[in-house]
């Protein structure tokens, strides 16, 4: 079999753009899972019994459900939801790009909210006490006390879940969204270079998880060593 | 006048009673000491008095308000009612200033340079103010309970509560915490310490509860409780044999 790696190199610019979408869509899912985790986790261990079971309801439904479908649902629901709220006579154009944004950040606020959940019950219940003890409310015993503790005990499975959600987001290829993957595919049809186009992905997505998972192992053990 | 009025209190964690029927009161400058054996409400009696522990029945004043009232305002009445805990529970991702000054700033308002200079006055106090860069992962025992004592008392607090704050220590720290609760007593400040320390109840307290099972089985004046044994109860008595046996 013939390889001919110099499409990719003709090809840079526009994989370049993919790429960035790439990150773009890691970057924003992480950091709005994140925040949506957080408040979806205070609230399943709310004792307001109907917030807790809202919130375990919606994050047991996210994660029994596979992310295609989860897309898949959003692209076609949500400018439909759109045109309920505005009353518009059709449904809005919001493009897949913003749709996988806002589909990978509720997404992955679920599997946040469960490591932030276990985050928050590995403090010990005395520290919650003792920033009552002062005079701290909820809110900031929480802010100020609870979260960057729990924050610092899950680093290191916060980082690997983003390591599988940056691997996730070439999923976003089914709504025909150009990230890294969808570039690629789309340049590898074009010129009849799947092989090549194929095997060049890999081996980037690849060097980089595996650096960073790598990073993540030795954040871990010096996390280890502080405590 | 009466610091903390316990008014006929009552607990249950499910069918188990684990207050029944509390009543006490701490006056101003007293310093009162609750012992008992392991499991009889000690601890739970005096987080009731800042509301950590919530209780089904009775009342519970501190200053005249009510801690299990709808309307009190919670984190404003137990920002004047310091605590120390067992666990000493320093905030362990702040500095040492940093767990002196967090509450003083965010709960009284006061500027950062005006609680840094109190955080400092009250940690030379406690003899630790060559420790104030450090984190309380690097600090022994001992100063880290010290740390907690100067923590509360940042916050001006009306009475100081004490869960304990001896039995996590290695023996050996025990006296420098003790010493720093001593000089406290004798200043005069108004404390309700839950301790097995014998020796400081002796020295310090003008008044001493034994509790056993939930009640409070005997409120008494040191003298009283360390004077004749004749006048005790059966259960106080064999517990101070035991204690005081080595």
């Amino acid at each position: 079999m013939d390889l001919d790696f110099g499409v990719v190199g003709g090809a840079l610019p526009y994989l370049w753009k993919g790429f960035r979408y790439t990150v773009e869509l890691t970057v924003t899912a992480a950091a709005g899972g994140l925040f949506f985790g957080t408040l979806l986790a205070l609230a399943r261990l709310s004792s307001l019994r109907s917030l807790s079971l809202a919130a375990a309801g919606y994050v047991n439904l996210m994660r029994s459900v596979p992310l295609v479908l989860v897309i898949f649902w959003f692209f076609f629901l949500v400018p439909l939801m759109l045109q309920g709220i505005t009353g518009a006579e059709r449904p809005p154009q919001v493009g897949a790009e913003r749709t996988a944004l806002l589909t990978f950040v509720l997404f992955e606020a679920a599997y946040f909210c469960e490591i932030m959940r276990a985050g928050i019950q590995s403090i010990p219940k005395g520290q919650l006490h003792s920033a009552y003890a002062l005079g701290l409310s909820y809110a900031q015993a929480m802010r100020l006390v609870i979260l960057p503790q729990a924050l610092r005990n899950m680093l290191p499975v916060l980082l690997t879940q983003v390591i599988v959600l940056f691997q996730d987001t070439s999923l976003v290829y089914v709504i025909s969204a150009t990230d890294f993957v969808g570039a690629a595919a789309k340049i590898a049809q074009r010129d009849s270079r799947l092989v090549e186009m194929y095997l060049f992905v890999a081996i980037v997505y690849f060097v980089l998880c595996f650096t960073l998972s790598r990073l993540v192992k030795r954040l871990q053990s010096r996390l280890a060593v502080v405590r | 006048m009466a610091v903390i009025e316990i008014r006929d209190v009552s607990k249950w964690y499910g069918d188990f009673q684990v207050l029944s029927r509390c009543t006490t009161t701490v006056d101003k400058g007293d310093v009162v000491v609750v012992c008992g054996p392991s499991g009889s409400g000690k601890s739970t009696l005096i987080k009731t008095v800042n509301g950590l522990e919530p209780f089904q029945r009775g009342e519970v004043l501190v200053n005249g308000v009510s801690v299990g009232a709808r309307g009190t305002n919670l984190p404003r009445l137990r920002a004047k009612v310091g605590m120390v805990f067992q666990h000493f529970e320093l905030f362990p991702h702040l500095s040492i200033t940093e767990n002196l000054t967090l509450a003083q700033v965010k709960v009284l308002r006061r500027k950062p340079s005006e609680a840094l200079a109190k955080g400092m006055m009250l940690l030379d106090r406690v003899g630790l103010s060559d420790q104030a860069v450090k984190y309380p992962g690097e600090l022994s025992g001992g100063q880290q309970q010290r740390v907690a004592i100067a923590r509360a008392l940042c916050m001006d607090p009306v009475v100081m509560l004490f869960d304990e704050p001896t039995s996590a220590l290695d023996p050996e720290m025990v006296s420098e915490v003790l010493d720093v609760m001593v000089g406290l007593a004798r200043e005069g400040m108004t404390m309700m310490v839950v301790t097995h320390e014998m020796g400081f109840a002796r020295q310090v307290a003008n008044r001493v509860i034994f509790m056993d099972q939930g009640r409070i089985v005997e409120d008494t004046s040191k003298e009283g409780f360390f004077g004749a044994p004749e006048s005790r109860s059966e259960r106080a008595r064999q517990f101070l044999s035991k204690i005081l046996q080595h």
